[in-house]
This record gives structure tokens, sequence and C-alpha cells, in this order.
């Protein structure tokens, strides 16, 4: 599929060539202008705004891991929130009791929430499909369990503080700073699962997806890679709640229940289940949706539909019934994703006005 | 010389059902070696048992003078163990280049560390180099066509030609090929009979094929076994094993005075090569 885009003459004259991330050097350099276009943000938008990108990258690194669980290996998990939350929690303990400096803080949580998600991963050598998924929503709940009772590390009902980020004594502070925190791992943690995934573990995640039976003949160890899938994810669920924690500077259990778990899964099936950069894009689309949804409310507050159905403060519950709605919509329209449709739009405008 | 594969007296049970009985036979290094029977005489079940997809309830196996029979089916690639499936089991996701490359997993050396990390620590080099050896396998196999296209969008006749790929890709010394010409037209069996032919002289894999094609087996195997209803009732060289009363009862029902007891079954005919 991606080979019919590839234009005209551009002829493949050695392996290396064909093996790069981005198939031509259009792309490649399309991408390259996203992440200055990105740098540059902070000096053209407002503290909202930054504050919107910063979640969409923190909860993007989250939902990548969550992808190569869900996505690549075909594997479910409904406990992602409680991994998100435990490298907070880590990070905030390292940093604020330990006195671990942020920099080093954030991916030593992220080894951390790996180990334990490789044991909660555990039972992945021998459940499947919903099976799976009920041994993962233990993963959920023991972890909150343990958040709330374990005062000594996540300050029990007390929300734990931690540290600003800072390097060589500069100390990043305030929604513009800190953004390029994020912009850097959510560039190295992409190019990371995309490396891995043109690679031989990678490959061999799919092959365990796609067939394991054939996999295992082919050599692959199906409790490892089954294993070492819920590693990676949780690896990233880790990074992506320790870059939560310096960003709020604390970090309370509140609010992780089974319904930020949730909203990861829908973060990876809205982007496209297996497409690494669909999984920005569905995080977006998860993260930017209440938002449109707030300020369309807030337009029709007062407005003549309001008037006329006399909806009042009811309004609130419209915005709400709105999101589930077009969550639902979209699933029945586009189950393949984000990045399917993104890829219908790039062959369209490819061979227009030919669109065969 | 050790053979290359000795199965001895395997038997394979699930519950009251008797899929395997008693079955021994010896395969030659470097030998085009087929196994034919009815449907349900057992010879996937024995395919199954030699790659480690089942495990024999009773009996052994031996590949080149060492036991098999309880090792972990994964373990059994990086011997020299290939195979290809009846019903076709590819990585339907994924484009046929990563498919062959899956076949080359346990050569590769990279880890999901090291590949992550692509540029620094020689996993481009290595997945290069292991390109190339997947080039020649599509070359030899007449894929370049379709080199970048989904597995799952492929036509059945190509989707067993890259099974066969992949199979390959695992440098087996020892390749089990279970219906490779099964639902083909006449062309594409003549293909792949040559592809076979030339697995077994020009690279030197002994090969052990499951085909319902009586005129392929005859015209490229050089022995043959015979299952029906989980027991071996021949063995030998094609011809002689066509000629075997039993088999021809097997296949055709005929009902014979001489062998009306099925438990008087004679020693299987050696071959006489």
């Amino acid at each position: 599929m991606a080979s019919s885009l590839i234009p005209a003459g551009d002829f493949r004259t050695s392996y290396a060539v064909d093996t790069t991330i981005f198939p031509t050097v259009t792309s490649r350099n399309f991408a390259i202008a996203g992440v200055v276009l990105c740098a540059l943000a902070p000096f053209a938008l407002n503290d909202y705004w930054m504050s919107m990108l910063i979640a969409i990258g923190i909860y993007g690194i989250a939902a990548l891991g969550l992808n190569v669980l869900l996505g690549f290996t075909g594997q479910i998990s409904i406990g992602h929130a409680a991994f998100f939350l435990f490298g907070a929690f880590t990070s905030a303990y390292l940093s604020s009791k330990m006195g671990v400096p942020a920099f080093f803080a954030i991916p030593l949580s992220g080894l951390v929430t790996a180990l334990v998600g490789l044991i909660f991963g555990l039972p992945a050598a021998r459940l499947k499909g919903l099976y799976l998924a009920i041994a993962t929503l233990a993963a959920q709940y023991i972890l909150l369990d343990f958040f709330a009772r374990a005062e000594w590390f996540s300050g029990g009902s007390v929300p734990a503080s931690a540290e600003p980020f800072s390097i060589f004594g500069y100390t990043f502070t305030g929604d513009h700073q800190y953004f390029y925190v994020v912009l850097a791992y959510v560039v190295v943690s992409f190019l990371l699962v995309t490396n891995m995934m043109r690679t031989r573990d990678g490959r061999a995640l799919i092959a365990v997806r796609d067939h394991y039976l054939s996999a295992e003949i082919m050599g692959i160890n199906l409790t490892y890679y089954r294993t070492l899938s819920f590693g990676i994810a949780a690896f990233f669920a880790g990074i992506g709640g320790a870059l939560y924690a310096h960003y709020q500077l604390v970090v309370s259990y509140e609010g992780f229940g089974i319904e930020r778990s949730v909203l990861f899964l829908a973060m990876v099936i809205i982007g496209g289940l297996g497409s690494v950069m669909g999984t920005l894009m569905g995080t977006a689309f998860v993260v930017l949706l209440p938002e449109a949804m707030e300020w369309l409310s807030a337009a029709l507050r007062g407005g003549v539909i309001d008037q006329t159905l006399g909806l009042k403060n009811n309004i609130t519950f419209v915005r709400e019934i709105a999101i589930g709605v077009i969550i639902i919509a979209f699933l029945v329209f586009e189950p393949d994703g984000l990045a399917h449709r993104w890829h219908q739009i790039k062959a369209y405008w490819k061979f227009y006005p030919f669109s065969h | 010389m050790d053979d290359a594969l000795d199965v001895r007296q395997v038997s394979l049970r699930f519950g009251g059902v008797r899929a395997l009985t008693d079955v021994s036979f010896s395969i030659r290094e470097g030998e085009l070696f087929s196994i034919i029977g009815p449907n349900g005489a057992g010879k996937t079940s024995i395919v199954n048992c030699i790659s480690g997809r089942y495990h024999p309830s009773e009996g052994k196996l031996f590949y080149r003078g060492q036991d098999i029979t309880g090792l972990p089916t994964n373990a059994r690639a990086a011997l020299g163990i290939g195979r290809t499936f009846q019903n076709l089991a590819l990585f339907h996701h994924m484009s046929v280049l990563d498919n062959i490359m899956v076949g080359r997993h346990h050569l590769l050396k990279n880890n999901f560390l090291t590949g992550s990390l692509y540029w620094l620590t020689g996993a481009r080099k290595e997945e290069l180099e292991h390109r190339r050896k997947v080039e020649e396998i599509i070359d030899f196999l007449d894929l370049q066509p379709v080199r970048k296209a989904t597995a799952g969008t492929l036509s059945y006749g190509l989707r067993k030609r890259v099974e066969l790929a992949r199979a390959m890709a695992l440098e087996p010394k020892l390749i089990l090929l279970d219906e490779p010409m099964a639902g083909m037209n006449l062309e594409e069996k003549e293909d792949m009979a040559r592809y076979i032919v030339d697995l077994n002289e020009e690279y030197g894999m002994t090969v052990v094929m499951i085909e319902h094609d009586m005129g392929v087996v005859m015209d490229i195997s050089h022995r043959v076994v015979v299952l029906d209803f989980g027991k071996k009732i021949a063995e030998g060289d094609p011809a002689a094993v066509l000629a075997d009363p039993h088999v021809k009862r097997a296949y055709l029902g005929e009902e014979d005075e001489a062998l009306s007891d099925p438990d008087d079954v004679p020693p299987a005919m050696e071959a006489s090569a």
C-alpha cells in the first residue's frame, strides 16, 4: 500500500535507501519541519495552548506504549493508567525523597515501571483475549490500592510532590519551558519505537499478533515476547507518568481510575492500532475533543438554539453526550483509525485528479 | 552418519482418538521424502510432531542423532528445522519482505534495545546484510513484484510461495512442506515442483513433503511413506509403494481376500535404492 505512494522516477538503488523511516525525502522533510514548528510553538501560543500540547505529548508517549502492546502485539491491557501513575509516583519519590535530579528520575522511573509491567505481564504467557483483559484489570486495582495505602511512597491521601525539571542549574518552569522537555521525550520515544518496529524484535511482536503458531515455528519464543511487550508498554507509561509528575509538581492518585485506562485505549484505537504516528493523532483527538466541545457549548450558551430548546444548565450534559456520540461515530466510520484516514487523504492528493 | 530424521514408534493420541499409532521411519540426509495417505491418515500430525506443534504421546524423534522429542517448538528453528503450513499461516498484515525477514529471526542478533537505537548499535548494518540474503530468496522464488505488498492481499498461489520463502529464510537443513501444491493450477504446481527440486538439489536441504498430487510425488520423491488411519502401511521408492496392495486398498478401497485382516500388516517395503 505504502509503495503505491512512491512517486514515479524514485528508484531505490540500495537496500539502505529502501529501509528509511520515511518513504520519500519530501515526507522526511515534512516531519522535520513539523518538529521545528513544534519547537517554535512556545513563541506563538499562550499558556492554554501550551498546556494542551504538553498533555498531548505526555499522554501520547504513554499511549505509544499501549499501542506496542495492543496494536502491535495484539494484547489488551485495561490497567495502563495505573502504570502511568506508577511512573509519576516513582519519579516524584525519587526526586523529592531520594534527591535524584528529575533529569535522571524520569528514565529511571520508566525502568522501574517496566519491571512492574513485566510482573503484571506474566499472565500474558498463558492468557489471551478477554481473559487477559480481566487479568490486567487486576493490575489497575492492585496498583491503585497500593498507592492509597503506601504512604511512604505515594503520600497516601496527601498528594506527593515532585521537584521541577532542571539541567546544569537551569530550571524549566512554566508551560512554555517545560514543553521542550516533553517535545524531546516525544521525538526520542517515537524514534525508538519506529526503529524497534523495523528490526528483529518489532517484527517478532507483530508475528506473535498475526499468527502465533507460525511465529513459534520461526523460532520466536512466545512467552518472552508476550511478556516483553508488557514491559515496553509499562516503560512508556512510566516515562509519560514521570513527565506528568514533573509538570504538575504534585501527584495524586485521584482521577486515574479505570476510566483513564479506557481513555488510553480510546487514544490508541482512534489513532490506529499498530500505527506509531497514528498514536499521536489519536491522543490529540482524545485530548482536544472535550476542549472543542467546551468551546462549542460556550458558544451555544445564550444563543438561539439554547433558548428555543431551553437547555440552560443542561448544556454540559449535551457536551458529554456529544463526546460519546462522536467517538461511536468515529469507530463506525473509521475503524482503522486516523492514521488510515491520513493515508487515504495523502493518496487522494497524490493521484488527483485520477482517483485510481 | 546419523539420519536427518529418525521417527521411532511415534504414537499420538487426543483423548480416545488415535491420530498416530506406532509410526516409524527414517529420512536420510539430502533426501526428498514424501508422506502420502488418504485424508485423516495422520500426515499433518506426524509433521506437527516433527516441527514441535504436537508432542508425541509415545515414541521418540531424533534429528541428526539428537533427541528432539521434548524440545520446545521455538528451539527447533535454530537447529535447522523449517516448515510451511497446509492452511496458510502468513503474518497477514506484514509486507512480504517482513514476513520473510521473520524467518531470519534466529539468525539475527539485534534485540529490542539495539534495534531501537538502529543507527548506533549496528542493527542497521545487520538488517541490511540479512536483507541481502532475503533478496536472494525473493529472486529464487520470483517474488520481486510483490516484495512490498501486504501478505494478506496476495493470491493463494503467491501466498504459498511466500510461505516457502519464509521457511527457506531460516536456512533449514530439514524443511517440512505440508501440501505445498494444494489448490494450485497446473502452471503453479509445475513451478512449485521445480522450486522443491531446487531446494533439494541446489540448496542441499532434506525435504519432507506431504502432497496429494500423485503425479508430482512419483516424479520428484526419492522415497515415500504411506500412512492410513494413523499407521504406516508402506515405505519405499515411489514405484514400489504405488504397486503395494495395501496402498491400493487404502486409496481405492479394493476388497482383497488376502488382506482382510487389518492387523496383519506386513513389514514395510524397504527402498530398493
